[in-house]
């Protein structure tokens, strides 16, 4: 018999019960905001039923918080929403860390910088990009309000397994090239429905040798591919990265979830329905030109021409451009932009906000950035960063230091573009509208965000350098 | 859960591939804490030509002539004829509460989003994966006749053309059953109540960390 993969591992763990081939599976975390959770909530008082077990839930406001320091909430239906997550939380006895608290923040950055959510866990959450805290070896994917509602009331999810495929990045990466470049070469090779019916695992040297954080960034755009969770197997660096957060286990405990923890990897005769391999060296800092992930160019390159494209690609390509008002055949350096968002579930945390200062520190932000943003990912992001001095030499730079929130990831707050600006954002969706209506999005990793800031134009930190020496 | 079983509607055709949730239902709309009155705000940046916010009386607003939806000839229709990757980006339910709010019962792509097509069946909307020189036919002959209606019959899996003929199409068993009769997934899942108590005493045992807090 053929070893099991990862998936394969967490998926059996969880198995409750089997009927017409659906599957019970059990859920160890869940993770809660405002936005997906409010109808749940009521579909919960309607039926008279609790939730089963309210330990399991950690509870934040994220998508429409403000990000302007002792502001109160301007717009009263955003201001509804959270307090009635803040009410439903007292309720039902959940652990919310409110808006003013410092461990506030993007729900998918505080749930791993607290330990909530650890390897070996079922992590859900309303949210698409809960797959996230796939990079510790957890099985963890975004489910929708009438899941949320089923796991707060049986604490199980009715689900049907996936297939199994397993993503490869040999070698290494050259120097500038950032885990955000990776996992958008990854999107642009299979595409954004590429991953649809699979869960993924990332593997190979690229990620044996990446961070923790690195590898939640690319976990986080498991589903920019399609699948529902990405996943990457536990290693010694998994495991010091939990060690001595607040929710982890400690003493007796602590080496007990250890001892299990090593065995999240896919054994070496396991069998993925599907297998994909790119070389490391071949990736370069890239940039989106389009309204879909997969539409990727080197920060080196030139805006493709539909005409050169596949027939089904073509018109898709022509609206994008059409969208993001660009000509086939632009060399990627001459657009100059008028927006910069450093943030986001997908790069807002510290070694985010490390790379990106180390390349805007003693600089300046060009003068036709009208609105340079850093939102970090959470209270306790922000603070570390304020520590390191980060936010001087980005204030500095000409940037703004924000309070930590979703902000202009999809413009629920105040931060937004406004019609025809465009953005190099270090989130993870380029849709028409996204980041405020008519807002035209490039996503990029941190560092090019930063370098782009500087520029005026979309640059590579790497090509910054050359031109300022 | 609303029960699904046949369905004989008006089909508008929406020829896009990639469909993504932002455009199903703008952000905008996400603030309200209800699960209804979505419909109008549907598609909402392709379907009018001025910015929808949440609260506006959107019967005032200017409609976009050239959005499929506002063709009188689609009026009422139930049933959406798109393209593949229907529904992808975020898990947000809003999209199919959209759908349903305004009328669609059912939608036929080559293939969806994997959240976006659970969700559909939570909310009673079926959601009919056909290949893709199938979905073709249907919109050349969506456009050449008007008033273009087919039947969806859901136990039997298939739909019936105008002209007579049938397609197949696949769905899981489960989730057949659970629209057919539009059972409460939550009832359905408690009537194993005692399984998942023991399954969790069990794992508290084994693995006790993960019931720290
Ligand atoms: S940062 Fe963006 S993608 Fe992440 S949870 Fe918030 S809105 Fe969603």
């Amino acid at each position: 018999m053929a070893g099991k993969t990862l998936y394969d591992k967490l998926w059996e763990d969880h198995l409750v019960h089997q009927e017409d081939g659906a599957s019970l599976i059990y859920i160890d975390r869940h993770l809660v905001h405002e936005v997906t959770s409010p109808q749940a909530f009521e579909g919960l008082h309607i039926a008279g039923r609790k939730p089963w077990r309210v330990a399991s839930i950690l509870a934040v406001p994220d998508h429409n918080v403000p990000t302007v320091a002792d502001t109160q909430i301007s717009d009263p239906i955003s201001r509804l929403q959270i307090e009635t997550l803040d009410k439903n939380c007292q309720h039902f006895g959940i652990n919310e860390f409110g808006m003013h608290d410092i461990r506030q923040g993007i729900v998918h950055v505080i749930g791993p910088e607290q330990g909530a959510t650890l390897p070996g866990m079922t992590v859900v959450c309303g949210d698409s990009h809960t797959s996230t805290h796939g990079a510790f070896g957890a099985l963890a994917f975004g489910i929708g309000t009438s899941e949320v509602e089923h796991v707060l009331a049986t604490q199980c999810l009715l689900q049907h397994k996936s297939r199994n495929m397993r993503i490869s990045v040999s070698g290494s990466l050259q120097p500038g090239v950032t885990p955000k470049d990776v996992v958008l070469a990854i999107i642009g090779e299979i595409g954004t429905a590429g991953g649809t019916g699979y869960a993924i695992e990332f593997a190979g040297r690229v990620f044996e040798s990446m961070s923790i954080e690195g590898r939640m960034t690319v976990c986080n755009m498991a589903i920019e591919a399609g699948a529902r969770s990405g996943m990457v197997a536990v290693d010694d660096k998994t495991i010091d990265y939990f060690e001595g957060r607040p929710f982890a286990p400690t003493g007796t405990l602590w080496k007990d979830a250890v001892k299990e923890w090593k065995k999240l990897y896919s054994d070496e005769d396991a069998v993925f329905d599907l297998e994909i391999t790119l070389p490391g060296e071949q990736i370069t800092p890239l940039i989106t030109w389009g309204t879909s992930p997969e539409m990727v160019v080197p920060v080196t390159g030139k805006i493709p021409d539909p005409e050169t494209m596949p027939e089904d690609k073509r018109e898709s390509a022509l609206n994008a451009l059409s969208y993001m008002d660009l000509d086939p055949e632009t060399v990627v350096s001459d657009i100059t932009v008028d927006k910069i968002f450093i943030g986001s579930c997908t790069n807002s945390r510290i070694e985010d906000l490390r790379d990106a200062a180390a390349v805007v520190k003693g600089r300046k932000v060009a003068d036709n950035i009208m609105l340079a943003l850093v939102v970090p990912g959470s209270g306790l992001v922000k603070r570390q960063a304020e520590q390191e001095g980060l936010d001087k030499i980005f204030i500095d730079a000409g940037f703004e230091w924000r309070n930590p929130g979703c902000s202009m990831c999809l413009a629920m707050n105040d931060d937004r573009l406004e019609p025809g600006e465009r953005c190099a954002s270090t989130s993870n969706r380029n849709f028409e509208g996204r980041q405020g209506a008519g807002g035209r999005t490039h996503l990029v990793s941190p560092a090019t965000a930063a370098a782009t800031a500087i520029a005026g134009y979309f640059t590579s930190a790497n090509l910054l350098s050359t031109r300022l020496h | 859960m609303r029960k699904f079983n046949l369905l004989d509607g008006l089909v508008v055709p929406l020829d896009r591939r990639n469909v993504d949730t932002d455009a199903i239902i703008p952000k905008q709309f996400l603030k309200s804490i209800k699960r209804s009155g979505f419909g109008p705000n549907l598609f909402d940046d392709w379907r009018y030509l001025d910015q929808g916010e949440p609260g506006m009386d959107n019967s005032s607003r200017p409609l976009n002539p050239d959005f499929v939806l506002n063709f009188s000839r689609y009026k009422g229709a139930e049933v959406l004829l798109t393209r593949s990757n229907f529904g992808c980006g975020s898990s947000r339910e809003h999209a199919p509460w959209a759908l349903e709010d305004y009328g669609i019962r059912s939608i036929i792509a080559s293939s969806y989003a994997d959240i976006f097509y659970n969700n559909c069946f939570k909310n009673g909307i079926l959601p009919v994966i056909l290949k893709e020189n199938e979905i073709n036919r249907l919109f050349v002959e969506t456009l050449e006749i008007e008033h273009y209606r087919l039947k969806i019959d859901l136990s039997e899996q298939t739909i019936s053309l105008p002209d007579g003929d049938h397609l197949k199409f696949e769905i899981d068993t489960f989730k057949k059953k659970c629209l057919l009769e539009g059972l409460d997934d939550i009832g359905q899942t408690l009537k194993h109540k005692n399984k998942i108590r023991d399954y969790e005493t069990h794992r508290q045992q084994l693995k006790p960390w993960l019931f720290l807090s």
